[in-house]
């Protein structure tokens, strides 16, 4: 075990993956010799070359359609998106290509070692778009994989399994949490499986789920609500698509009660399809309504950050309101 | 870039390095004064020109068989033949082709058979790509030709990609990618383009210069000087050709393969030809451009051109086309008539290849989706039979 932030985590899965597989590449705007604008690439060009590490020019289509053709050749590239705000120009190619290479090819071609990594979400001062979890985009979309690491440990684990993993990944990292989220990780190489929940606290009154850095917010509100008595089951839900519903909805069907979380405004966000699907799985068993608290149906504004954010005392009140109901 | 530096102030037109045209065939199938034909062998040019009339051929029975209801849409290669079949000859099986959909004169220069035309072309069990594209969405990994995908211009930076990971590979083979000049308005072009001349991958860009792009003629597409002056400002080796004139198509890719495979750099080859059928059997070019036009390109027919030339070199005689095209003829209906009783594809590979495999989620919805189905056998004729017979 070694300490490491979430970057480190990051920088040493990839380290990992391109020592261990030839075929792996990285690539993506000022990744190179600088290693990121985050650092989450340092010393990969050193260590195994320019053209296994190498900068693109500035078109986020041309990364992800770059990717996709490497991938279709049987490479595994691991494409670097600067920030999730600028992924959208690829997302054709992630949506209409990379998705359905597989599918429309009737498994003649296919993209299994694709993997777009990308910084998502606010707290670090970013405005419109610095700021955005474009997440439930993405979950609409039948051939992705959509993972969100919440910590060190899973960064790393995480993202071994999503380079390794037979189609296309889209791998959201929490970048507010890069240096701040600190703690223990195996050196070793080492796989978390995708679309397997955590339940990292158990509880018995109301199930608390998110994923990413909420998950932050989320124990905080956890520690809160305990200290009234309230005993919280708290799950990081690690994998939006394919997602595990039978972990969740067995802990629902045991707290009779639900709060979903996350920082994507509240409209059309992943928690809405999480809530569908659990009153329908645990309908006879809910106590109350389930509880959504996310980010509100406005661009992510920079002044009033913190008052937009879905934070532990919003989520914290959400919990009393749903024990109270 | 250069780094000559001037005291007048002085701007360029968008025109001041034209891009020449290579044409090396006349009309009449003689050679141009002073050009050279390349190097093509006797079985190479047979083999271009039985392409050639096999697909005018199809696309002329296929037009048919979509006016009377037997498949549900059609597009034609008619006008561009030499441009398709005269590049995808230059290069080596090996190489991986690209295409945008009007190609499939590239793909059976390759080697796909008239039977696995028609599976594709009536979404049966036999398709390779299970039924769930289009008619003239092909594709063969046997035969290293990209299943097509009907977003415009997304093949390109893929093209890119994938000839970098050729040259990893170390291989030597590229990728030879095509698109329509409607196509290179995309920003997919310019990405793909972009980063093939940057990141130096062995890519063959072939841009078939049709005049269309649906409705919208050339002039509405762009105002400089075609594709090929793209090529030129993205810093990459361009070549301009007669898109009829198969010689030079031909002559062209042989060279573009080379530069790309030998030097590692990408090549643009813009084709200038035109699309002498409408753009798929869902449109009526009589609304949108005139008879004259069409019959001045018809008067320059790459496929006559490309006959008039092998019978010049005693290569092919009127008799030898009269057989070749009556087969042809033949061969076509009486697959498509056989095809036609080939089963469509069972109901489970709905779900199949969304993933590597499918999961839980994907199993129950399709269990969900039998259920209802024996319930309403006769409103799903196409599944219901395999439904009540069919292994859960």
């Amino acid at each position: 075990m070694a300490k490491m932030n979430l970057l480190q985590a990051v920088n040493n899965a990839l380290d990992l993956a391109m020592a261990n597989d030839k075929r792996v590449v990285c690539f993506g705007e000022d990744i190179g010799k600088f290693g990121g604008v985050f650092r989450a690439t340092s010393n990969l060009q050193d260590k195994y070359g320019r053209a296994r590490c190498f900068n693109t020019p500035l078109t986020e289509q041309g990364i992800a359609g770059f990717a996709i053709g490497m991938a279709a050749q049987g490479h595994v590239p691991v494409a670097e998106m600067q920030f999730a705000d600028y992924i959208f120009p690829a997302f054709d190619q992630i949506v209409n290509e990379a998705a359905k290479f597989r599918y429309r090819s009737g498994n003649q071609f296919n993209v299994a070692g694709l993997t777009i990594r990308t910084p998502y979400g606010g707290g670090i001062a970013g405005g419109l778009y610095h700021s955005q979890s474009p997440e439930a985009y993405f979950t609409q979309t039948p051939g992705l994989k959509v993972v969100v690491p919440s910590t060190p440990y899973q960064a790393k684990g995480l993202l071994l399994a999503a380079i390794r993993d037979p189609n296309p990944v889209i791998f959201f990292e929490p970048k507010r949490l890069y240096r701040a989220a600190v703690g223990e990780v195996p050196e070793d190489d080492f796989e978390l499986p995708l679309g397997v929940a955590e339940v990292v606290k158990e509880g018995s009154d109301i199930t608390l789920l998110a994923w990413g850095a909420q998950m932050e917010h989320l124990q905080a509100a956890a520690g809160m609500a305990e200290a009234e008595g309230i005993s919280c089951e708290v799950i990081d839900l690690r994998t939006l698509l394919p997602w595990d519903v039978e972990t969740v909805a067995k802990s629902v069907k045991k707290t009779g009660r639900l709060l979903i979380t996350h920082e994507a405004p509240i409209t059309g966000g992943f928690a809405g399809e999480i809530a569908a699907t659990i009153q329908d799985h645990c309908f006879l068993y809910l106590e109350s309504p389930i509880a959504r608290v996310c980010g509100l149906d406005t661009p992510f504004p920079l002044v009033h950050e913190k008052e937009y954010m879905p934070d532990q005392y919003k989520i914290f009140e959400a919990i009393k309101n749903s024990i109270h109901y | 870039m250069s780094d000559k530096i001037t005291h007048e102030l002085r701007l360029m037109s968008g025109f001041e390095m034209p891009i020449s045209t290579l044409s090396l065939l006349k009309a009449d199938g003689s050679l141009h004064k002073g050009a050279k034909a390349p190097k093509l062998s006797k079985e190479t040019a047979l083999r271009i020109y039985d392409t050639m009339l096999f697909i005018r051929v199809l696309d002329e029975r296929m037009v048919g068989a979509q006016r009377q209801g037997r498949l549900s849409f059609y597009m034609t290669c008619t006008g561009e033949e030499a441009a398709v079949i005269g590049s995808a000859a230059a290069f080596e099986d090996k190489d991986m082709i690209m295409g945008q959909y009007r190609e499939h004169g590239a793909l059976r220069y390759r080697g796909f058979t008239t039977q696995q035309f028609m599976h594709q072309m009536l979404s049966n069990s036999k398709d390779l790509g299970k039924g769930r594209q289009m008619p003239i969405h092909y594709g063969s990994n046997e035969l290293n030709y990209m299943t097509i995908s009907s977003p415009l211009a997304t093949q390109i930076p893929q093209a890119a990609g994938y000839a970098y990971a050729q040259k990893l590979e170390g291989n030597n083979a590229c990728t030879l990618v095509y698109f329509g000049e409607g196509a290179a308005s995309e920003g997919d072009f310019h990405a793909g383009m972009n980063m093939a001349a940057v990141l130096k991958c062995p890519t063959v860009f072939f841009c078939r210069n049709n005049g269309y792009a649906i409705s919208t003629p050339s002039e509405e597409q762009y105002a400089g000087d075609g594709i090929a002056a793209r090529g030129v400002g993205y810093g990459m080796k361009t070549i301009r050709v007669d898109g009829n004139d198969v010689l030079a198509v031909y002559a062209a890719c042989v060279e573009a393969r080379k530069i790309a495979v030998e030097n590692h750099e990408p090549v643009l080859v813009e084709a200038m030809s035109y699309r002498l059928g409408a753009h798929s059997t869902s449109d009526d070019p009589s609304g949108y451009r005139s008879r004259e036009e069409e019959d001045k390109w018809r008067a320059v027919d790459p496929v006559l051109r490309m006959k008039n030339w092998m019978i010049a070199k005693k290569w092919w005689t009127e008799a030898e086309e009269k057989t070749a095209m009556e087969n042809y003829r033949k061969e076509v209906l009486d697959t498509l008539k056989a095809t036609e009783k080939v089963p469509a594809p069972a109901l489970g590979e709905l779900i199949t290849d969304v993933y590597d495999k499918p999961d839980a989620n994907l199993e129950n919805q399709l269990a969900s989706l039998r259920e209802h189905i024996a319930k309403y056998p006769e409103k799903y004729p196409k599944t219901a039979a395999s439904v009540n017979g069919e292994e859960h």
